[in-house]
C-alpha cells in the first residue's frame, strides 16, 4: 500500500508541480487547502488511478490545528485506499467543498461542519446535520465545554416563564449573577476519564 | 377567440413526513414539497436519535466501545462488532486465530440473513401487504436470533466479538443447530419467493420506481445492495477479501435497472449466496483457539490496552453497505478520534435525486428499499 501512495505522490509532483505535498503516515498531506479540489479532480480523472468513489470524509482535532481526512477508493479498478489530508488552523477553517466532484460528500461534509466547525466552501446547504439550528459550539472539538442542563440561564428562565412555569427568586438571582460575570453554565469535567 | 386554459392553476404544498410516521422506520423526517401527489423536492432532516456516539467512545476505553457499537445498527449487531474489531486489530496489529475467523464469518453471514429478511418484510409492509410476509420473515429471523442468544447471551445486542477473536467458542450443538437452519432456509426462501417474486401486484408496484442510475450511485458513494442493484460490481468481501472471505466460493448478484424491484431481488439472491458461504464455513471450520491468547490481559484490564500512536481505517461489507471505523490513537487507553462511516447515512444522499418526480406513496417504498436504521444514521 505504501508503494501505491508513493507512486501517486510521484505522479502528482510531476504533473502538478505547483502543489506542495508531504507524506504523513502512508497518506498525502496537501499543504495548502485551496489545492484540494485540483488534486482530487486529477486523481479521479486520471485513467491510471480512477478514484471514483469517495468513501469517507471526517475531521480530527489535533489541538493546534484541525484536519480533514478523505478516504478515496476506485470502484473501477478495485484499488485503494488513498488517504488525503488537509490541515487548517482553528481560526480560519475554510476548506473547498468536494460536492462539485463527488455528490456523496454532501451529508458527510455537513456532519464534519456540525461536529468540528469546518466550513466547506461551496457547499450548497451547509447546515447542522444532527444538532438543532441554534446550537452553539462544536461538540467533537477537544476544547468543547458541555452545558450543565441542571443550571438555568436567563434565556432558559425567560422561556420557562413564557410557558407559565414559576421560577424561584433564588434561581433567578443566580442566573443574573452568572450573566453579569459573563459565564456559561458549563458542566464540570471529570479530572480523569471515568472507566 | 379566448384562449382556453388547459391546466388548472396548481399550488405546491409543503409537508413534513415524519418524524413519528411508521413508514420512516424510526425518527426520520422528510421535508417534502408536493405538487398534487408529485414530489418536487425532498430534504431529509436527521438528528432525532443523536446521542454523540463518537464523543462517548472517545471518553471510554477501546474495549468498552464494543458494546456501544451494537446500538448503531441494532438489526445486526454482529457485523458492527466485526467492523470495529477489524479496525482495532489493524490499529494494534493483533492476529486472529483460524477458528475465530470462521466463527466471525458464520456470525456475519447469519446477521446478513437476519437483516435482508427483515428489510424485505418491512418493505412489503410499506407497500400495503400488511404483516403476512413480515411475519413469515420474522418466523425465520427468530430461529437465527435464538442462535445469537445461545452463543452471546443476547438476541439483538450481542457484544460477541473481542479484539483477536470472539467471546465464547461455538459448541458442536451450536454448529449443528446452525447447520439445520442453513439446510432449512432454502425451503423458506422458495416459499417466500413463490408468494412474492413473480407476484403481479408486487411487480407493478415496484418496477420502474425509484430508478438509480449506476454512475449517480458511484458518484454519491452508495454502497451495499443498493449499489449492486444498479449493476455496479463492488462487494468489499471480494475486493478487500478481509478476514477469510477469499477462501469461499460465492458470487455477487447484480441488478440491471436499479429500481425498487431490483433492490428487493438482489437481497433475495444475496441471501442464497450467504447460505453458500455458511455451508462452506460450517463444513470447513477447524478446531483450535477461539481467541488470541495474547489479548487475554487486555480483557481483564482494558485500561492496559494502549495501541501505539497511529491511525487505522477498517471497513467491512455490512448488510447495508460499507461500514467503516476510523480510529486515531495517541497512545492512551482512549481513542483520540473515533469515527463511524455509516452506510445508512451516506446512502440517504441519493434519496432526493431518486424521489423527485415520483408520487408520495413511492417515496415510502423507495425509503424502505434503501434500508436505513436510524440508530446508525443519527449516531
Amino acid at each position: 500500500m505504501t508503494s501505491f501512495i508513493e507512486e501517486i505522490r510521484k505522479e502528482l509532483s510531476e504533473r502538478l508541480p505547483n502543489i506542495k505535498l508531504r507524506l504523513v503516515r502512508a497518506s498525502i498531506l496537501i499543504e495548502n487547502p485551496k489545492d484540494l479540489t485540483q488534486v482530487v479532480f486529477y486523481l479521479k480523472e486520471n485513467p491510471r488511478f480512477l478514484l471514483d468513489y469517495l468513501s469517507s470524509i471526517t475531521a480530527v482535532d489535533y489541538l493546534d490545528y484541525l484536519e480533514s481526512v478523505y478516504h478515496l477508493y476506485s470502484m473501477e479498478k478495485k484499488q485503494g485506499p488513498v488517504v488525503l489530508r488537509v490541515r487548517v488552523s482553528k481560526t480560519d477553517t475554510t476548506i473547498p467543498s468536494l460536492i462539485p466532484i463527488y455528490h456523496g460528500a454532501e451529508l458527510q461534509e455537513r456532519e464534519a461542519y456540525d461536529t468540528f466547525g469546518i466550513i466547506y466552501e461551496g457547499h450548497p446547504n451547509l447546515k447542522r446535520l444532527f444538532m438543532w439550528d441554534g446550537f452553539e459550539g462544536y461538540p467533537l472539538r477537544k476544547d468543547y465545554e458541555q452545558e450543565d442542563s441542571e443550571i438555568l440561564e436567563t434565556a432558559d428562565i425567560e422561556w420557562l416563564e413564557s410557558k407559565g412555569i414559576g421560577i424561584t427568586n433564588e434561581v433567578k438571582e443566580k442566573a443574573k449573577q452568572m450573566k453579569m460575570e459573563n459565564k456559561r453554565a458549563a458542566a464540570q469535567k471529570p479530572e480523569k476519564p471515568r472507566n | 377567440m379566448t384562449q382556453v386554459e388547459n391546466r388548472h392553476p396548481s399550488e405546491t404544498l409543503e409537508i413534513n413526513f415524519g418524524p413519528q410516521h411508521p413508514s420512516t422506520h424510526g425518527v426520520f423526517r422528510m421535508q417534502m414539497l408536493l405538487d398534487g401527489e408529485k414530489i418536487c423536492s425532498l430534504k431529509p432532516v436527521l438528528g432525532y436519535l443523536h446521542r454523540n456516539h463518537e464523543q462517548i467512545a472517545e471518553n471510554i476505553t477501546y474495549a468498552a466501545s464494543m458494546a456501544y457499537t451494537d446500538r448503531l445498527d441494532y438489526l445486526n449487531a454482529m457485523t458492527n462488532n466485526f467492523a470495529y474489531a477489524i479496525a482495532v486489530e489493524k490499529l494494534a496489529g493483533i492476529e486472529v486465530p483460524e477458528r475465530a475467523e470462521y466463527i466471525r464469518v458464520i456470525m456475519a453471514e447469519l446477521a446478513r440473513l437476519v437483516n435482508h429478511i427483515t428489510v424485505i418484510g418491512f418493505l412489503l409492509n410499506d407497500m400495503g401487504a400488511f404483516f403476512t410476509p413480515l411475519l413469515y420473515a420474522f418466523r425465520e429471523r427468530e430461529k437465527i436470533l435464538d442462535i445469537f442468544e445461545e452463543v452471546s447471551g443476547s438476541r439483538m445486542m450481542c457484544n460477541y466479538f473481542r479484539f483477536g477473536g470472539v467471546k465464547r467458542d461455538l459448541t458442536t450443538e451450536n454448529l449443528t443447530a446452525i447447520m439445520q437452519i442453513v439446510r432449512r432456509f432454502p425451503a423458506f426462501l422458495e416459499e417466500f419467493e413463490a408468494l412474492l417474486t413473480k407476484n403481479e401486484i408486487l411487480c407493478m408496484r415496484c418496477q420502474n420506481v425509484g430508478i438509480l442510475p449506476a454512475n449517480l450511485a458511484v458518484n454519491s458513494s452508495i454502497t451495499g445492495p443498493v449499489l449492486r442493484a444498479s449493476g455496479v460490481n463492488y462487494d468489499i468481501r471480494k475486493v478487500d477479501g478481509y478476514s477469510i472471505y477469499k477462501r469461499f466460493d460465492f458470487r455477487i448478484p447484480l441488478g440491471e435497472k436499479g429500481d425498487v424491484y431490483d433492490r428487493y431481488f438482489v437481497r433475495i439472491l444475496e441471501m442464497r449466496e450467504s447460505l453458500k458461504i455458511l455451508y462452506q464455513a460450517l463444513n470447513k471450520i477447524p478446531q483450535g483457539e477461539f481467541l488470541n491468547k495474547k489479548t487475554l490481559p487486555f480483557l481483564k484490564m482494558p485500561r492496559n490496552f494502549k495501541p501505539a500512536v497511529g491511525e487505522a481505517y477498517g471497513r467491512i461489507e455490512s448488510p447495508k453497505g460499507e461500514l467503516g471505523f476510523y480510529l486515531v490513537s495517541d497512545g492512551t487507553p482512549q481513542p483520540w478520534r473515533y469515527h463511524v462511516r455509516a452506510p445508512s447515512l451516506i446512502n440517504l444522499t441519493v434519496l432526493e435525486d431518486i424521489c423527485i418526480g415520483q408520487k408520495v406513496a413511492d417515496a415510502i417504498i423507495i425509503l424502505g428499499s434503501i434500508d436505513i436504521v436510524l440508530g446508525e444514521t443519527d449516531r
